[in-house]
């Protein structure tokens, strides 16, 4: 039982960084419906941003977060300018592919320029336990949670209390009578890249504070993941991303500690395919009909 | 969208694009030609590799070039003619390459046989995968079809008889130019004389637009898996293909990178080209081993290209024509990849109505 709750702590801290970046897949999803296959290597390149904030700098947690956070948003705001928006009507088979090629130039851009030896992150926090009766939590778990439950009640707040976050949730639901509304539809998508890719460095900086290592391919098998945890809650769905996020994380920390770590990388896509199969609008989404 | 489409169907009377059977009197002539070029060239070729100074390496490369080739027309079957987006081809590779591989290294199995059960295990597979996957659409399909490929490594990474991470080795090495070749010819005839049958003009059908082939009573689930099945079988056949030309082989070959390469030579050459496939893939192996040197760049200029070609051209460098038709200087108007509105989606339905009858014998004939 000890062991149990131990694990959905790990798998809690691990969700979050799950959540983080599903968010970022979710609201592109919900607004242009592609999957921007990017937004794992946005997570990267943030992950190495907070690197250098940290190593090169020598800046302390909070400055190399906000740093990653920025950098990333000007990445993911260049990539939707250069590389989406030219295909913005083109069918949904070509932006994917285009996703897809933008997604293998960073990595292997980050091979040639990174180097795809690990590097050793920043001790940006002291580890320290903590105890909690029998539970052992660890303080950068701490960490991992607070700053995403912070990000993900600020992002909230800016979705449904804010102008833009408005202006966010019309363009979702149509974007040509958005348009007609006098919203400009081009900046609202600019401002969701922005904001989903903040929050992929984010979770980047954290993994990277969490694990100790970061490489240039680290984006891979979370960007995937998380596009996971998307579908999972209910793609498009802002809480669906957090939902989907938290259970994809813990379940597959229950798998390595219960089953094999080896079977790790399969766990997210066998919870891909029932969840398509059974309930294709995700735990928190409604079945919409396909209109012709 | 619907003014496009109304403009497209005025202008175009032609049946089915890209396999078009009223053909000019231009073109009549020339493609025995291109055929004889085709011939020739392959004869100079398997002249060449006769020779008893022949190179072992560009033998060997000339087989990779050969294999791809067969993987990136089997994708194209499923992607560019029948319109669903797969991206785990290597999985359905991987099933093939083991099953042969384990049959001729563990039970002495001769190596034509070996394939044909690896195509057939990769088939099944493809069978497996492709029934509840192609009931979804677009770019759930992809991410799904990539979980398939992934859980396909995972798996043969984590029972034994594959060998595991370690991979398998002492595989005999089977493969010759001669049956790279022999493979190569025959799948590219079932692939192009399926794509010009009544069952190829459904695939064209679904992948022009689902809802309307079915309203036209094309069965697509049943074309859908169909198309996915050859396609897996003929990855198969390539992978048992390679596992006995490398004489090697672990999961990590058969990686989302793999997958990525085969779809990039189907969409350099155009999804929907038979030639253009055959054309990209022979480009992408040859090109990377003759600048070994830029080895590292490799992978940058890849995608680079794969981004570029979808800003610049996304229908692919020969679109829908295959190389007949180009050097045929065909004066009708040519059908349009979707990106620019409803494309050529009246010329194919105008086949699938006329060719209903063929259908109607077909899905009898399946059931």
């Amino acid at each position: 039982m000890v062991e149990f709750l131990q694990q959905i702590i790990n798998g809690l801290s691990l969700g979050s960084i799950y959540a983080l970046i599903a968010l970022g897949y979710t609201m592109v999803y919900g607004i242009l419906k592609l999957i921007n296959f990017a937004h794992g290597d946005v997570y990267m390149v943030g992950a190495f941003a907070g690197y250098y904030a940290a190593a090169v700098f020598h800046w302390s947690f909070v400055p190399a977060l906000l740093f990653a956070m920025a950098g990333a948003a000007v990445l993911g705001v260049a990539i939707e300018r250069i590389a989406y928006r030219p295909l913005r009507n083109a069918t949904r088979i070509a932006t994917l592919i285009t996703a897809i090629g933008v997604s293998l130039l960073l990595e292997n851009l980050g091979i040639v320029v990174l180097h795809p030896e690990p590097r050793a992150f920043p001790d940006l926090v002291q580890l320290r336990m903590v105890r909690l009766g029998a539970l052992y939590i660890n303080n950068r778990q701490l960490v991992i949670v607070l700053v995403a439950t912070i990000l993900m009640i600020a992002l909230q707040w800016v979705v449904n209390r804010t102008r833009i976050g408005q202006a966010m949730r019309a363009v979702a639901e149509d974007q040509d009578t958005a348009r007609l509304m006098g919203i400009n539809v081009d900046r609202v998508i600019s401002f969701t890249f922005a904001l989903g890719s903040a929050l992929a460095a984010a979770a980047g900086v954290l993994v990277g504070l969490y694990y100790g290592r970061i490489d240039p391919l680290m984006g891979i098998m979370p960007g995937l993941k998380a596009f996971v945890a998307a579908v999972l809650g209910g793609i498009g769905l802002i809480p669906g991303a957090m939902v989907g996020g938290l259970v994809m994380g813990v379940a597959e920390v229950m798998v390595v500690a219960f089953l094999s770590s080896t079977w790790k990388d399969a766990v997210a896509f066998a919870i891909l395919i029932v969840i398509l199969l059974v309930r294709p609008s995700g735990l928190l989404g409604r079945a919409v009909r396909e209109k012709v | 969208m619907s003014a496009n489409k109304g403009a497209n169907m005025d202008e175009n009377k032609n049946p089915v694009g890209g396999t078009s059977t009223r053909r000019t009197r231009w073109q009549k002539a020339i493609q025995p030609t291109v055929i004889v070029i085709a011939v020739v060239l392959l004869v100079a070729l398997n002249l060449y590799i006769r020779r008893p100074d022949v190179d072992p390496y560009i033998l060997g490369v000339l087989c990779l070039t050969g294999i791809n080739m067969i993987l990136a027309a089997g994708l194209n079957l499923i992607n560019g003619f029948t319109g669903q987006f797969s991206i785990g081809h290597a999985g359905f590779m991987a099933v093939g390459a083991y099953t042969a591989a384990l049959l001729t290294t563990y039970r002495n199995f001769p190596f034509l046989p070996a394939t044909v059960l690896g195509a057939l295990a990769a088939g099944m597979m493809g069978l497996v995968v492709g029934i509840p996957a192609l009931r979804l659409r677009g770019d759930y399909l992809a991410i799904v079809t990539l979980g398939f490929g992934e859980i396909i490594r995972v798996v043969i990474n984590n029972i034994p008889i594959t060998g595991g991470a370690q991979g398998l080795v002492a595989i005999p090495g089977y493969t010759t130019f001669y049956w790279v070749e022999g493979w190569l010819i025959l799948i590219l005839v079932l692939i192009s004389n399926l794509i010009r049958s009544g069952v190829g003009r459904c695939l064209l059908a679904i992948r022009e637009d689902e809802v309307a082939a079915t309203a036209l009573g094309v069965d697509t689930t049943f074309y859908k898996v169909l198309a996915f099945t050859i396609g897996a079988a003929s990855a198969g056949v390539a992978g048992s293909l390679y596992a006995h030309q490398i004489m090697y082989i672990d999961p990590s070959v058969f990686g989302f990178f793999k997958s990525i390469e085969i779809l990039i030579a189907v969409v350099l050459g155009g999804l929907g080209s038979l030639t253009g496939s055959v054309l990209a893939a022979g480009l992408l192996t040859a090109l990377p081993e003759l600048l070994r040197g830029f080895a590292e760049y490799r992978m940058i200029v890849y995608s680079a290209l794969l981004v570029l070609v979808m800003l610049i051209r996304p229908a692919g460098l020969l679109g829908q024509l295959e190389a007949v038709d180009i050097l045929g200087w065909r004066r009708r108007p040519r059908p349009q990849w979707r990106t620019t509105g409803a494309g050529s989606g009246s010329d194919a339905f105008a086949a699938v109505q006329a060719d209903l009858t063929t259908t109607d014998r077909l899905r009898g004939a399946s059931k």
